[in-house]
């Protein structure tokens, strides 16, 4: 399994701080299309994305037991 | 890379804590920035904000900018605190504290540090303005509330 970690707005639009899919083997753009179709989310598009805590590519394959987290452009400071 | 230098916190930030982390005996300078919640942004009066993190990238972001400003500026000491949780008007968001022999480089990196975070740090605002709630992202503050407005 894969745990998908989300926030802000994506937080809120989703309705709960993080999902589990089954992606393992799957690119980080098909995982970004699944979470598009299955729930009331806006484009994930230019959400960058991050895997055990580093900055990773739409292309980038997923495997068992990461951690991905989608970032929405940040607004820290 | 000390640990301690780069944090978030959910109790209210103290500026002399920050500047007591990069304190020396060989600096000769100390900048600090203090970035704190602004009631009225184009018009639009704040109530309150709200910041969230992910908090384990985000002190790990922290530290590589820390590791960045002391490439640029090897003599330079920095700690850098965020604040998480519900802010009201005036609260310190943001403390920098930047330490150097001599004040040029205290100043450059301190200012490059915010930029930084700016750009990178999974930090997120949310806005609780009077009339409603809106995330705010979009990394330089000179065009998120205006995108997201449009939107």
């Amino acid at each position: 399994m894969i745990q998908v970690l989300l926030f802000a707005r994506i937080q809120d639009e989703v309705g709960q701080e993080r999902l589990e899919a089954d992606f393992a083997g799957k690119s980080i753009k098909e995982l970004k299309r699944w979470v598009e179709d299955n729930y009331a989310v806006s484009s994930l598009t230019r959400t960058m994305t991050a895997v055990n805590e580093e900055f990773a590519a739409d292309e980038d394959q997923l495997k068992e037991g990461d951690t991905v987290a989608f970032i929405p452009p940040v607004s820290g400071g | 890379m000390n640990s301690n230098l780069f944090k978030l916190s959910r109790e209210p930030l103290h500026v002399q804590e920050v500047i007591d982390k990069v304190v020396h005996r060989n600096c000769g300078a100390i900048t600090t920035f203090v970035g704190t919640v602004r009631e009225m942004t184009a018009g639009k009066k704040t109530l309150q904000l709200e910041y969230q993190a992910y908090e384990p990238m985000a002190v790990k972001t922290l530290a590589k900018i820390g590791e960045e400003v002391q490439t640029k500026w090897p003599d330079t000491t920095i700690a850098i605190t965020h604040r998480l949780g519900t802010l009201g008007i005036s609260d310190i968001a943001v403390i920098i504290a930047v330490s150097s022999p001599h004040r040029k480089a205290a100043y450059e990196a301190n200012e490059y540090t915010m930029e930084r975070i700016k750009e990178m740090v999974p930090i997120w605002k949310k806005e609780f303005w009077e009339d409603g709630t809106q995330w705010i992202g979009d990394q330089l503050e000179e065009t998120s509330y205006e995108e997201e407005e449009r939107s």
